[in-house]
């Protein structure tokens, strides 16, 4: 079986105007959505809050546990429903931290003991993260995925022994990771430690299939001196093109059933690095080498 | 060339075996008897996501411990002054960790007074003509910084030694920069309590109850000099509301839970639990004297500020035992006994992250996790064998191949298996049939160049080695950074991710040639099915 038969051409590099304006639009609707929220809506991890993530054993309403958390003035608290429908869990999200014992879930506790009585809920997880921990991990966050690409940077210069190459496959884990935390954006979804996990994941995944396609155009280009840049890159993304859609579909293939199957913390995670695969595999082909034509040619 | 294909099988099959060693408690569970004893019997390590529990992050306020070290100096200080005969009308602490206060007679003997006598503290300013001065003392910076220092592993060993007495498998009690405790303890079933155990400061205090004056004046605001106001919380057993009684204490601690020897919890007549007491020898002598001096006078116990009881002193305590009662029960008046004998916190904490997770969701995920892997595992396998045939089948075996790897090497190198971490497992499925693919490709072309399928199996390899050494380091950067970086959860997706790839490595580039040289060598196989 074959997705992509031998002799292939497809222009690729001649329809990269086509191609850039698709990348520049997904990327400035990415660009509105964050401002329009006004910045990244950050989860507990990193704003710093409280979430308290109850199960109850009948089914229940948003409204209704936000009249019964009243009693203790955090009926403003944010209250989703989380997982199945059948399931009854429910994440309430409290953006303020408290630090001394008792602590806010303590208090959230008893008060929805008190309405659905003591073996009514049943406390699954909460998390407590302070604003000074929120502050630290989000610098970590950032810090971390700056390092990743400096450190893949200096390793593709050397590789390729060329700094071109090194910027193009930056460009293109650029483009993936904006188009990642613009769907992010766009579905509301909150931004947390997983979710850096999901992106340095992205920023890896994707490299590998720029290099695949480099690769094969450092090959080429010994192969076709005569030839123009335009069409070795051409012949290298064709020739390279049936193992590009292979592994995107298979990696895809269990990500959707993580996405399926994996559950309401990994839901999420699962949900970041479709997108990101998706949006790897697009640049690989029309970003990575495309730009390093533009480039050469405009010099 | 057939030698060196049996050697490579061998440390395949040798490989294999060490991780099935490894993975099997795992999955068996522990083995009894001889092999019980020569084998590794280290599970798969959980984190605390998956298998429930409590991670805390405790910042120690240790700037408190040098108010409260300055704060006995402050009484120290006012002693030998008073015996050097120097007077002082005013002395008290300000901005903390100084002492301001007010001297009548020479400077200069004051000075050598406290060069000699004080050397940590140095003088800030000093106003005054005459006989009246005004002098502002400050601790060294370099005393203030040990005291923290001190402060901190202070509270580490306390709170170990209270996490112990609880009785919690497996704690992890760590010190985190320079004022931070991480704690993490699995299995936990009732987080509050626990909190409670670890992080009240604990500070057992005795003081007597100033009955001469008006409790009523002092509500009002008219706290008389030396005195001051805490309250006993009392809950009332119907309603499960408190009430909270004022007491108007004498300002001065007789004594402190430093001179406790043990703690045990008792029972009363009504089967009403109560923490017994037992002073060391010194504790002993200063209850003697405190009881002798005090009787028909009410001595408080007081517990971090809330008034415990106040018993009025019947008689001469001599035999060095007290006792605390109050309206608890018996998990609270165990938990107080285990705090008590630990001993207190030098300075208070401050939650700054606490999660916890119960047992039932780690267990919720574990299966979901598992249906996921098996799913996307199976998926993945049949369309291997669909789109590449026998070879995809070969592909395959090096798949299961690497997941025995990747699940041996976590039990043997007691990482932590987190929920990413599971998701990391899931990836490398995904990533792991990359490196076969890109071979195969190459495989593939090297076919339609009209190569024999031996010579096209070598280029194929060759041509794709450098390519997937390429791919994986990138991805390995990306993970490293990540282990770096990462705190709990986030550390186990690294470390599965990592070790994936390196598994990944071994299996693409050498597991999968290694049989095909041996179908194509044995004659099983003529022409490369692909």
């Amino acid at each position: 079986m074959e997705f992509v038969k031998p002799g292939t051409k497809i222009d690729f590099l001649g329809i990269r105007r086509s191609a850039f304006l698709l990348s520049g639009l997904l990327i400035g609707a990415s660009i509105i959505s964050v401002i329009f929220h006004g910045g990244l809506n950050y989860g507990i991890d990193f704003a710093g809050g409280t979430l308290v993530q109850v199960k109850f054993s009948e089914p229940t309403q948003v409204e209704t546990i936000k009249k019964n958390l009243a009693s203790i003035g955090l009926d403003r608290s944010l209250v989703q429903r989380f997982g199945e429908r059948g399931e009854n869990e429910y994440l309430i999200r409290v953006e303020k931290s408290v630090s001394d014992l008792e602590g806010l879930s303590g208090q959230i506790e008893g008060a929805l003991q008190e309405a659905y009585g003591k073996y009514g809920v049943e406390i699954r997880r909460t998390e407590m993260v302070g604003p000074k921990v929120g502050k630290d991990l989000r610098k970590k966050g950032i810090l971390a995925i700056v390092y990743a690409l400096l450190g893949i940077l200096i390793y593709i210069s050397w590789r390729f022994k060329s700094f071109i190459y090194a910027v193009g496959a930056i460009v293109a884990l650029a483009h993936d990771v904006m188009i990642t935390v613009g769907a992010f954006s766009i579905a509301n979804k909150e931004f947390t430690l997983p979710i850096v996990a999901a992106i340095l994941t992205i920023i890896g995944y994707s490299l590998n299939d720029t290099i695949v396609v480099y690769d094969r155009i450092r090959e080429n280009r010994r192969k076709m001196r005569r030839d123009p840049l335009a069409k070795v890159m051409n012949s290298s993304i064709n020739e390279t093109l049936g193992r590009t859609l292979l592994t995107s579909l298979t990696t895809l293939i269990v990500v959707v059933i993580l996405l399926i199957f994996g559950g309401g913390v990994i839901h999420d995670f699962a949900f970041a690095l479709m997108i990101g695969i998706l949006a790897g595999t697009y640049s690989s082909i029309f970003v990575a080498s495309p730009i390093i034509l533009t480039w050469q040619e405009r010099k | 060339m057939r030698r060196n294909l049996k050697w490579k099988l061998l440390l395949i099959l040798f490989i294999t075996i060490v991780a099935l060693i490894y993975l099997a408690p795992s999955v068996v569970g522990e083995m009894s008897g001889f092999l019980g004893k020569i084998l590794p019997q280290d599970k798969i390590h959980l984190g605390l996501d998956l298998q429930g529990g409590m991670h805390l992050v405790l910042e120690v306020e240790a700037q408190k411990a040098v108010e409260s070290y300055v704060e006995r100096m402050k009484g120290d200080l006012k002693e030998d002054l008073k015996r050097k005969r120097i007077y002082v009308p005013r002395i008290e602490r300000i901005n903390g960790d100084q002492i301001s206060l007010e001297i009548l007679g020479e400077k200069e003997k004051f000075d050598e007074f406290i060069n000699n006598n004080f050397p940590i503290f140095k003088e800030i300013s000093a106003e005054g003509e005459g006989k009246y001065q005004n002098i502002v003392l400050g601790i060294e910076t370099k005393q203030a910084d040990y005291l923290k220092r001190y402060a901190v592993e202070q509270a580490l060993e306390t709170i170990r030694n209270r996490v112990d007495q609880f009785g919690v498998t497996e704690p992890d009690i760590s010190p985190q920069g320079s004022d931070r405790i991480l704690i993490q303890l699995p299995g936990i079933k009732d987080p509050q309590r626990a909190l409670r155990l670890i992080g009240r400061t604990a500070l057992l205090e005795f003081r007597l109850v100033d009955d001469e004056r008006s409790l009523q004046e002092a509500l009002k605001g008219n706290v008389p000099k030396g005195d001051i106001i805490l309250y006993q919380r009392r809950q009332e057993p119907e309603t499960g509301r408190v009430n909270k009684v004022p007491f108007l204490l004498k300002e001065k601690t007789l004594m402190t839970g430093e001179v406790l020897k043990d703690a045990q919890v008792r029972f009363g007549d009504f089967n009403q639990p109560y923490v017994a007491l037992e002073f060391d020898p010194r504790g002993a002598k200063m209850f003697d004297r405190i009881t002798a001096k005090n009787v028909r006078k009410r001595l408080a116990i007081i517990l971090d500020s809330n008034v415990y009881s106040a018993p009025v002193i019947q008689e001469r305590i001599s035999g060095g035992r007290a006792q605390i009662t109050g309206t608890f029960d018996l998990k609270d008046a165990h938990d107080l006994a285990i705090v008590l004998r630990a001993g207190a916190l030098p300075a208070p904490v401050k939650i700054l992250e606490n999660r916890s997770v119960g047992p039932s969701l780690g267990r919720d995920l574990i299966d979901k996790g598992l249906k996921s892997i098996i799913i996307g595992g199976i998926l993945v396998v049949l369309f291997m064998v669909v789109y590449y045939k026998i070879s995809g089948a070969i592909a395959d075996l090096a798949l299961i191949l690497n997941l025995i790897l990747i699940m041996g090497a976590l039990a043997g190198l007691r990482a932590t298996l987190t929920l990413p971490g599971i998701a990391g497992i899931i990836l490398t499925i995904g990533m792991a049939v990359d490196a076969n693919v890109l071979i195969f490709e190459r495989i593939r072309e090297e076919l339609r160049l009209g190569k024999p399928p031996r010579a096209a199996i070598d280029g194929g390899y060759s041509k794709a080695f450098l390519t997937i050494i390429d791919a994986n380091v990138t991805t390995l950067i990306a993970a490293v950074v990540l282990f770096q970086f990462g705190t709990g959860p986030v550390k186990g997706f690294a470390v599965t991710l990592s070790i994936g790839i390196v598994a990944s490595l071994f299996t693409a580039l050498f597991v999968s040639r290694v049989i095909f040289d041996v179908l194509l060598t044995k004659g099983i196989i003529r022409r490369v099915n692909i």
